[in-house]
């Protein structure tokens, strides 16, 4: 499943995805007419729209194994807040129950479903690892990522000072409260200048639109990364 | 109480606060340390996480029979000799108030540190109705000093830097005081002193009260709560109704994880559990007590979408982790309880008109959820309160046509992909080193203060049809 920041402005991020898992023996499948998982619509409050979102996605998507999505609030909304927006419609429920199940975000599907333990990849650099909100307290994952990050040769990994601190971003919040929103994030690049680190990585596209536009806008030679660029890093940027 | 909408929105209050050095400076010290504090506390009590949950099911199970522990209390207050007063609204209690001054010819009280008096105005109105408040809890009395309002839930002066109090000290009180915590607290021990005895009413809040014993339970660390109930000849109580709790065994379990919340203590200093007024041949205690029981808009959330507000044991450690409060500050919010709980509480008390921008003031990171003693779900209800907004109309008409459009774009592929389309064009003239640095109209809301990548020359889906062809 790619989502729509990852589909319209990181399109690299679903292509580093499609060739690591490819090279893990994985058969992808990529249903055509993807848009968003809505979470958007749901945050703001517009749940009866968010619902027809939901009900479009779970269709998409019933006749696939696995669903393995490279940004954690996506899979969050997915797996926690579909079936509780289709539970009133007779047809959609299961369905829905079934597809929050089958869904993973990319280093659970990695870590827990395929056992990756090493990882084969040129990737050379000191890194930070920023956790997410959503992957962290909604899905409850902090360690997978650094797992893999760990099991990179080339990469070593630093502790992010308040790595579990929100990036400001949080969808609407971001454009309603620019300057709160914009507060919050320079206290999170200062502690990621901190660490001395050449890449800033995270699972959310969310998260690295917010940081990135930060990291570039203040000139840091600090890049922001998802973790799929940097376990397949010679994906066509 | 003034219902009014406030004068100046939210955004603006926001701007003005995240401007003040002062109050970024005191925010940062004090909330990091209440952060760690709190941390420490729970790493070293493996016991904290069942706790947690027990006490959550303590009050959703207390919240079923509301009624019946309540009468249950007012009972067992009465056979010790209390008096209990029920309030319907916040007017009521103030009222009850008022009448018990008016009364008893009282002329100065002495109060704990108490929000739901803040609740209800309760200072306001005893100045105007001719009685002197005096706040005795230190935070309180910082902040009663400076005509302002508490910031924090628990650390009502957490807003002022020890420089600011010295100052405000050296001049309301005449003198010169140092910046040191020490010397500002002897000076204030020293001036509430003479206050306690000449006061003729305490008046408290209530951390909890049981209803099988009758005790109200206060939970204070500076020992100011134990003379306000025990040395003016009247204390007064008011309770928010949910703050009831069946037995003393349950007020273990609150116990054990309150203070741990809060300031990371294993318990406060001082845990006063008060049983009724003075009893023959004790020789303290006052000779009255009352408790007042106030609703205020809290019952009607007992089958409402804001029910698991009513679990809240106001520790404020929903505040200090998040992101939000810890950049602008309590007073911002603009109500009684600032701080993610506190969107859900003013909602409670004031209605949904009154949280409409408040209820986005939030990035839904979860760090409330996950630090709350009893684990209520902040951020969902936040979310719900968001989906009130938009039920009831009161959204900005602008901000209904943007999600309309997103909503139709999101439902129909084609659309999406026209939309993809539009945005290369549109963003052309504004790409500069393959970023957009500076966007017109709503967008520029971004671009103030960050980059935003372009939409792709060709997005995962166009590509996807060469990868398909490995």
């Amino acid at each position: 499943m790619i989502t729509c920041l990852g589909d319209l402005l990181f399109p690299e991020v679903g292509v580093a995805m499609v060739k690591l898992l490819r090279r893990l023996g994985v058969t992808l499948d990529f249903p055509e007419g993807q848009t968003c998982c809505g979470m958007p619509l749901f945050n703001s409050g517009y749940h009866h729209d968010a619902a027809l979102v939901a009900a479009r996605t779970v269709r998409l998507f019933e006749r696939s194994e696995h669903v393995i999505v490279p940004s954690g609030s996506c899979a969050w909304m997915v797996k926690t807040e579909y079936p509780g927006l289709l539970e009133d419609d007779p047809a959609l429920r299961a369905p829905a129950e079934a597809l929050a199940r089958k869904t993973y975000e990319l280093s659970q599907f990695l870590v827990d479903v395929l056992g990756v333990t090493t990882v084969d990849s040129p990737f050379k650099g000191r890194v930070t690892y920023h956790d997410s909100c959503h992957l962290l307290r909604g899905l409850g994952e902090s360690q997978n990522p650094r797992k893999l990050l760990r099991a990179v040769k080339g990469c070593e990994l630093v502790e992010l000072p308040g790595s579990d601190e929100c990036c400001g971003f949080g969808g609407s919040f971001s454009v309603r409260l620019p300057e709160v929103s914009t507060a919050v994030l320079d206290k999170k690049l200062g502690n990621v200048e901190s660490t001395g680190a050449d890449c800033l990585v995270a699972c959310d596209a969310g998260c690295l639109m917010q940081m990135g536009g930060g990291l570039s806008r203040r000139g840091s030679r600090v890049r922001a990364l998802h973790l799929a660029q940097v376990l397949e890093p010679e994906a066509g940027a | 109480m003034s219902d009014a909408p406030l004068k100046t929105p939210f955004p603006q209050r926001a701007h003005a606060a995240l401007g003040d050095a002062h109050l970024q400076e005191a925010l940062t010290i004090a909330t990091t340390k209440f952060i760690g504090l709190r941390k420490e506390s729970f790493a070293g009590f493996p016991a904290g996480e069942a706790l947690r949950d027990r006490a959550r099911a303590i009050k959703e199970a207390t919240l079923q029979k509301l009624d019946a522990h309540l009468e249950r209390l007012a009972d067992n207050v009465e056979r010790l000799g209390g008096h209990v007063h029920w309030a319907a609204t916040g007017d009521e209690a103030r009222d009850i108030i008022l009448r018990l001054c008016r009364d008893k010819g009282v002329r100065m009280a002495v109060k704990s540190k108490s929000m739901a008096t803040e609740e209800i105005e309760l200072n306001e109105a005893l100045e105007a109705a001719g009685v002197k408040p005096v706040e005795t809890d230190l935070g309180e009395y910082i902040i009663q000093l400076a005509h302002e309002k508490p910031s924090h839930i628990i650390a009502p002066a957490i807003h002022k830097t020890k420089g600011q109090v010295a100052d405000l000290f050296s001049k309301e009180l005449g003198g010169r005081f140092e910046a040191d915590p020490e010397v500002l607290t002897a000076v204030a021990r020293k001036e509430l002193r003479q206050k306690f005895l000449e006061a003729d009413m305490g008046i408290t809040g209530a951390n909890f009260a049981v209803a099988e014993t009758g005790t109200i339970v206060l939970v204070t660390n500076e020992g100011n709560g134990r003379m306000v109930t025990s040395l003016p000849r009247i204390h007064v109580a008011v309770m928010g109704m949910e703050k009831v709790i069946p037995t003393m065994t349950d007020l273990m379990v609150f116990l054990s994880i309150l203070a741990r919340s809060a300031t990371g203590q294993k318990l406060s200093s001082y845990t006063t559990l008060v049983r009724g007024p003075r009893q023959p041949g004790e020789v303290e205690g006052p000779e009255e007590l009352h408790l007042i029981l106030m609703d205020n808009g809290r019952t009607r959330q007992i089958a409402g979408t804001l029910r698991e507000a009513l679990y809240c044991l106001r520790c404020g450690a929903c505040l200090n982790v998040c992101p939000v409060y810890r950049q602008i500050g309590g007073h911002a919010y603009g109500y009684t309880y600032p701080g993610p709980i506190g969107i859900l509480l003013t909602a409670m008390l004031k209605g949904t008109h009154a949280v409409k921008d408040l209820a986005h003031a939030s990035s839904l990171c979860g760090a409330c959820k996950d630090v709350c003693p009893v684990r209520i779900d902040i951020p969902r209800m936040l979310v719900e309160l968001r989906e009130h907004v938009d039920r009831e109309r009161i959204a900005p008409l602008g901000e209904r046509m943007v999600f309309g459009l997103a909503r139709r774009a999101m439902a129909s592929p084609g659309l999406f992909r026209l939309g993809a389309r539009l945005g290369r064009l549109a963003q052309r003239p504004f790409v500069r080193n393959g970023r957009l640095t500076s966007l017109p109209l709503f967008f520029g809301q971004w671009t103030r203060t960050r980059d935003l990548p372009p939409v792709a020359a060709r997005t995962f889906s166009e590509r996807w049809k060469d990868l398909d062809r490995p």
